[in-house]
C-alpha cells in the first residue's frame, strides 16, 4: 500500500514537471522585468503585479478577451444548437441519402483550414464582414460543426427509442419529443461537445488573423502573436497575455473535466 | 409500437412523410452552414487555384496548370514539402512513444486521477498560440530555462537552422502528447485486471504481459491517435508561424505556412491555393490510407 502511495506520488510529480513549461510562464508573468534578462536564478527575488497591470490597462489584451468570448460562446452555441438538430435528424428520422451526408461529416472533419482560408477570405470581404464579430462566428460555426453532429448523434444514438415511442403513445408529437425526453438526455453529450467547440473557437489562431483587421474583432491569439514591443520584447507582459489567453482552457481541465474527456474519447472513436 | 398494428398504409406513409419532410427541415440549417462556408469553399478554392489573381495590382486572369506546374521545380515549395514530412513523422513518432508511456505510467494510478488528468490535458487544451510563445521564451538565448538549466549556456534554439526544427518539434510534442496519452488510457483501463492474471499463472509478467496483452488490445486505439495526429501535424500552422514563422532560412517553413505567405504576404491569391489544394490532397490520402489500415485491422481482428 505504500509503495503504491509513493508510486501515484512520483507519477504526479512527473505530471506536473510535464507541466512545468505553463508554471515557468506563470512564474514569469510575476517576475520583475529586472530579473529577466539575463536570467540569474530559478526563483524572483521579488514579485510584482506590474505585468498585468500593463495589459490590463495599457494594451488591446482586454478588449481581444471580449472578442474571444463573444465569440467563442456565440459560435458553440451556434454549433451544438444546429448540430442538434441535424444529430437528431440523421440518426432519428428516415431522411434520404443520410449514409452519405454522414460519411462527408467525417471528411469535413479532417479538412485542413489553410486550404478554406482564401476564398472564405475572399467571401467574408464580399460579403461586407470583414473585421466583424460575424466572420469568425460563421467560420468558427462551420468548422466545429461536423464533430459537433457527429458527437450529438452519437449521444442521441444512445438514448433508448422506448422513451421517445411511449412520449409518441402519450400524444407528444416528434418537436416536443425532442424538446421533452432528448433534450434533457442529451444535455450532458451536449455540455461535452460545447467544451469541445468552445476550445476550438477560443484557440482559434489562422481565420482570426486572416479576417480581422483591428481591435474591433481581434481575437486572444491574434493580439497575443502581435504583441507590441517598442525597442524589445516585453517578456513579463507577453507571460501576464498568456496567463489570461489560458483562464478558460485551464478552467475546462479543472472544473469540466470529465465532460471534456468524454467528448475527446467519443470523438475519436467515430469508426 | 404501442399503437394497434391495423394503421391503414395510408396514413403509415403520411406519417413517414412528415418524418421525412421534418428530417430535412432540421438538418437544413446546418446543411446550409456547412455548403455555404465548408462545401463551396473547398470547391471554390480548386477555382482559384487555376488562375493568376493578384488583387493589388489588378490582375485575374486565368492560368490552367501553371502554378501546379511551377510547384513541381519550385525548390521553396520541396523545402517545406520536406520539413512537412519531418515535421510530421518525428512529432507523430515521439508523441506515440511518450504517449503510451504516459498511458502505461497513468494506469496504476489510485489517488489524484483527476489532478493528474487535468495536468496532462493542461498542455493540449491551452492555446498553440500561447505554446508558442510560452516555448519562444523557454528557448530564449540569455532569458530561457532552457540555457538556464544547461549551466548558462548562450544557444540559440530557434535561431540556428539545425536546431530550429527539431526544437519546434519539441514544441507540438509538448501540446500534442496528451491527446495520445488520454485515448491510451482510456483504452487500458477497459483491460479486465484477470487477463493479466490469467497471463501471471501462465507464467507470463512485465514484458511478457506487455507484449501479449497489452499491446494487442492498445494498438488498435493507438493507430486512430495516429491517424488524428498526423492528419492534425500535417495542417499544423500557428505554433511554426508563431514561434519561428517558418525561418531561420526556410528550416521551420511547411507547406502551410508557404501557402498562407503567398496568400496574405505576398497576395498571390491563385498561387496560395494552389499550396493549399496539395496540403487538402494530402490529408485527404493520408486519411484514406489509414482508414483502410484501421479496417484492415479490424477485419483481421
Amino acid at each position: 500500500m505504500r509503495g503504491g502511495r509513493l508510486r501515484d506520488a512520483l507519477v504526479l510529480a512527473a505530471l506536473a514537471l510535464y507541466a512545468a513549461p505553463f508554471f515557468w510562464q506563470a512564474l514569469t508573468s510575476v517576475r520583475p522585468d529586472a530579473e529577466l534578462l539575463p536570467l540569474a536564478s530559478l526563483l524572483p527575488g521579488r514579485l510584482t503585479a506590474v505585468h498585468y497591470e500593463v495589459v490590463l490597462a495599457k494594451s488591446l489584451m482586454p478588449r481581444a478577451l471580449l472578442n474571444s468570448l463573444g465569440v467563442a460562446l456565440i459560435s458553440t452555441a451556434l454549433a451544438v444548437g444546429l448540430g442538434a438538430l441535424a444529430g437528431y435528424a440523421l440518426v432519428r428520422l428516415p431522411v434520404p441519402g443520410r449514409g452519405p451526408i454522414l460519411l462527408a461529416m467525417i471528411a469535413a472533419t479532417a479538412f485542413p483550414q489553410i486550404a478554406t482560408v482564401s476564398p472564405l477570405y475572399l467571401l467574408m470581404r464580399t460579403l461586407g464582414l470583414r473585421d466583424t464579430w460575424l466572420a469568425l462566428i460563421l467560420a468558427n460555426a462551420s468548422f466545429a460543426l461536423p464533430l459537433v453532429i457527429w458527437l450529438l448523434g452519437g449521444f442521441i444514438r444512445e438514448i433508448p427509442r422506448a422513451l421517445e415511442e411511449a412520449a409518441a403513445t402519450d400524444g407528444a408529437d416528434r418537436i416536443a419529443t425532442l424538446y421533452w425526453v432528448i433534450l434533457p438526455l442529451v444535455a450532458p453529450g451536449a455540455a461535452s461537445a460545447a467544451l469541445l467547440a468552445f476550445l476550438f473557437s477560443w484557440n482559434e489562431f489562422l481565420f482570426a488573423y486572416s479576417f480581422t483587421a483591428t481591435e474591433a474583432s481581434r481575437t486572444v491569439p491574434v493580439a497575443l502573436a502581435l504583441f507590441p514591443g517598442v525597442f524589445e520584447v516585453p517578456w513579463g507582459d507577453i507571460a501576464a497575455a498568456s496567463l489570461l489567453a489560458s483562464l478558460p482552457p485551464v478552467l475546462i481541465v479543472v472544473g469540466f473535466q470529465r465532460y471534456l474527456v468524454r467528448g475527446l474519447l467519443a470523438g475519436a472513436l467515430r469508426e | 409500437m404501442a399503437s394497434p398494428r391495423c394503421d391503414t398504409s395510408s396514413r403509415r406513409s403520411a406519417a413517414d412523410v412528415a418524418d421525412r419532410r421534418l428530417g430535412w427541415l432540421l438538418l437544413a440549417p446546418a446543411l446550409l452552414l456547412l455548403g455555404g462556408l465548408t462545401v463551396y469553399p473547398a470547391i471554390w478554392v480548386i477555382w482559384l487555384s487555376l488562375q493568376y489573381r493578384v488583387p493589388v495590382f489588378g490582375i485575374a486572369r486565368w492560368a490552367g496548370a501553371a502554378h501546379y506546374a511551377f510547384l513541381t521545380v519550385d525548390s521553396r515549395f520541396w523545402n517545406a514539402a520536406g520539413v512537412t514530412a519531418l515535421f510530421t513523422v518525428a512529432s507523430v513518432a515521439l508523441e506515440s512513444i511518450l504517449g503510451l508511456a504516459m498511458a502505461l505510467a497513468l494506469r496504476g494510478q489510485q489517488r489524484g486521477r483527476r489532478v493528474a488528468v487535468a495536468l496532462l490535458l493542461l498542455a493540449w487544451a491551452l492555446p498553440s498560440v500561447v505554446t508558442a510563445k510560452m516555448f519562444e521564451w523557454l528557448y530564449h538565448p540569455s532569458g530561457g530555462l532552457v540555457n538556464f538549466l544547461l549551466g548558462g549556456r548562450a544557444v540559440n534554439w530557434l535561431g540556428d537552422p539545425a536546431l530550429a526544427l527539431p526544437s519546434l518539434v519539441l514544441a507540438d510534442v509538448w501540446r500534442t502528447t496528451p491527446f495520445v496519452a488520454l485515448l491510451c488510457y482510456a483504452r487500458l483501463l477497459t483491460i479486465p485486471a484477470e487477463l493479466y492474471e490469467a497471463a501471471e499463472v501462465d507464467g507470463a509478467a512485465g514484458v511478457q504481459a506487455f507484449a501479449r496483452i497489452t499491446w494487442p488490445l492498445v494498438r488498435p486505439i493507438l493507430l486512430v491517435a495516429l491517424l488524428f495526429r498526423t492528419l492534425d501535424a500535417l495542417r499544423a500552422f500557428d505554433i511554426m508561424f508563431v514561434l519561428t514563422g517558418g525561418g531561420p532560412a526556410g528550416s521551420t517553413e511547411t507547406l502551410t505556412v508557404y501557402a498562407y505567405r503567398a496568400l496574405f504576404q505576398t497576395l498571390q491569391i491563385g498561387f496560395g491555393s494552389a499550396i493549399g489544394v496539395v496540403v487538402f490532397v494530402l490529408v485527404m490520402l493520408v486519411a484514406w490510407a489509414y482508414l483502410r489500415l484501421i479496417n484492415r485491422q479490424e477485419a483481421a481482428a
